[in-house]
């Protein structure tokens, strides 16, 4: 890629940050250069973040629905699928599942909650506060 | 203890580099990058990132660290800590003897990363350069500055759970290099290169692994609208978003080629430079058409072309390859 081509698209994923590429100048000598985005990996990276946005709306509504426990929306919200929550909480998958519901997060101990809250960098506080059913709506 | 940064296009590469470089043996990013031997292909099915498989483009965490320090006699101290306080305790003792200390972190707990780009990956090198009261000097490659972090936070991201948990883990320089043999460490290191990419029986690393990509594209069901735009952009991401300096390092190791050319004097290498960069070129431009696809309103059924741009990638990285294996096996 030539210096002149570096991409500068301001990509909103980058936080007003930019990366270090290495381009070439007109007689083909290799330069570190700066950019502020490219629109092609910026439209990666946006649909991506929409699909998780999108399961993280869905596993929200669910748990204002009584359907499932907050685990699932806080995952989500943490960038986790159920295999990466597992490697880090070191829940077996199955396990993890079973706190997906109500009724058997509400009898969660402290000790297995302060696990997900390590986890999912959520207070628990928090965690516990969701216990309680009139505390759906936050 | 006086510090210089410099912004990096890759948080291993860079730490190496900088810390080489501040130890007084000047070396580049892309010289550490291609002396380590870390360009790859790798398309990993078993491991899954939010349900897609891992499409490396270069060699596992670590790799640069421990090939480098074996090729250049460095003698890296590391140590690894069961708890936390002890980790901190270590890492303040090294600072106090006025060491730059590399860590490796979670990008995930690090507060001076913006929001948009903290997820949950373990292996983010860093280096800490001092202490001021509670706050860690920090020089990580991938920002254009230096950047500060609390005792709390840098604890809780070097101590992360998960895949590939560092651990607490911290290395320091033991040697500084003297004038290395460079003819026969960039023979050595380009030749690793060149077996890594075309020579392995492993259908799913090197260039076996980019056809084997293209096997997939070309195989994918076009009723699947959703997931097909899902997978090929997750190749784009794999390709540029996290710290790859662009196509997939293919850029960086250009540059590296180059570098050595002139070090060696060497026009084969000075070719082999051009026809990288035209493969990153086409990688970019790769990255593009897949984006094209996505983009389209009316999804198109033929994942041909994207399979056949792919597979003209794969045989031009095969013959600059066997290109660069030849030279590197010939006398000097």
């Amino acid at each position: 890629m030539k210096l002149n081509d570096v991409p500068q698209h301001d990509s909103s994923s980058y936080g007003g940050h930019k990366k270090l590429l290495y381009v070439t100048t007109d007689d083909g000598r290799y330069t570190p250069s700066q950019s502020s985005g490219w629109d092609t990996e910026a439209y990666a990276t946006q649909l991506a973040v929409q699909t998780l946005q999108q399961q993280a709306q869905q596993a929200y509504q669910q748990w204002q629905q009584g359907l499932l426990s907050p685990l699932p929306f806080l995952m989500y919200q943490a960038r986790l699928d159920e295999a990466g929550l597992s490697q880090i909480s070191g829940f077996w998958r199955w396990r993890i599942r079973r706190h997906f519901n109500p009724a058997r997060y509400r009898c969660l101990p402290a000790a297995i909650l302060q696990r997900y809250s390590d986890a999912l960098a959520v207070p628990l506080a928090q965690l516990q506060a969701y216990q309680s059913a009139g505390h759906q709506q936050e | 203890m006086t510090f210089s940064h410099q912004q990096s296009a890759h948080c291993e590469s860079g730490v190496m580099s900088s810390l080489l470089t501040n130890a007084g043996f000047a070396i580049s990013e892309p010289m550490v990058f291609g002396l380590s031997s870390a360009l790859a292909f790798a398309y990993l099915p078993i491991i899954k990132l939010n349900g897609m498989p891992l499409i490396a483009y270069r060699m596992p965490p670590k790799h640069i660290i421990n090939t480098l320090n074996k090729r250049l006699g460095l003698a890296i101290q590391t140590q690894r800590f069961s708890n936390a306080a002890a980790g901190q305790q270590a890492l303040d003792q090294a600072l106090a003897k006025q060491q730059a200390v590399g860590l490796q972190t979670s990008v995930f707990w690090l507060p001076y990363f913006p929001p948009e780009m903290r997820f949950h990956f373990n292996a983010h090198n860093l280096l800490v350069y001092g202490k001021v009261q509670d706050n860690y000097l920090i020089s990580d490659p991938v920002f254009e500055d230096v950047v500060q972090c609390d005792a709390a936070a840098l604890t809780k991201a070097r101590f992360a759970k998960g895949a590939l948990a560092p651990k607490g883990l911290m290395y320091t320089l033991g040697n500084t290099p003297a004038e290395p043999n460079w003819p026969r460490l960039i023979r050595q290191s380009i030749k690793a290169t060149s077996r890594i990419l075309d020579g392995l029986p492993l259908p799913w690393i090197g260039v076996r692994g980019i056809l084997h990509l293209a096997n997939k594209i070309a195989r994918l069901d076009p009723a699947a609208v959703k997931y097909n735009r899902l997978y090929l952009t997750h190749i784009v991401r794999m390709q540029e978003e996290i710290g790859t300096g662009g196509a997939g390092f293919r850029f960086m190791y250009a540059s590296f080629l180059q570098e050595a050319a002139t070090k060696l004097q060497e026009p084969l290498l000075h070719t082999a430079a051009n026809e990288m960069t035209q493969i990153g070129d086409g990688w970019r431009g790769f990255a593009s058409q897949l984006v094209q696809y996505c983009k389209a309103k009316q999804a198109d059924t033929d994942f041909a072309p994207l399979a056949a741009s792919l597979r003209v990638l794969a045989q031009q990285e095969r013959e600059l390859m066997q290109q660069l294996a030849a030279w590197s096996s010939s006398r000097y």
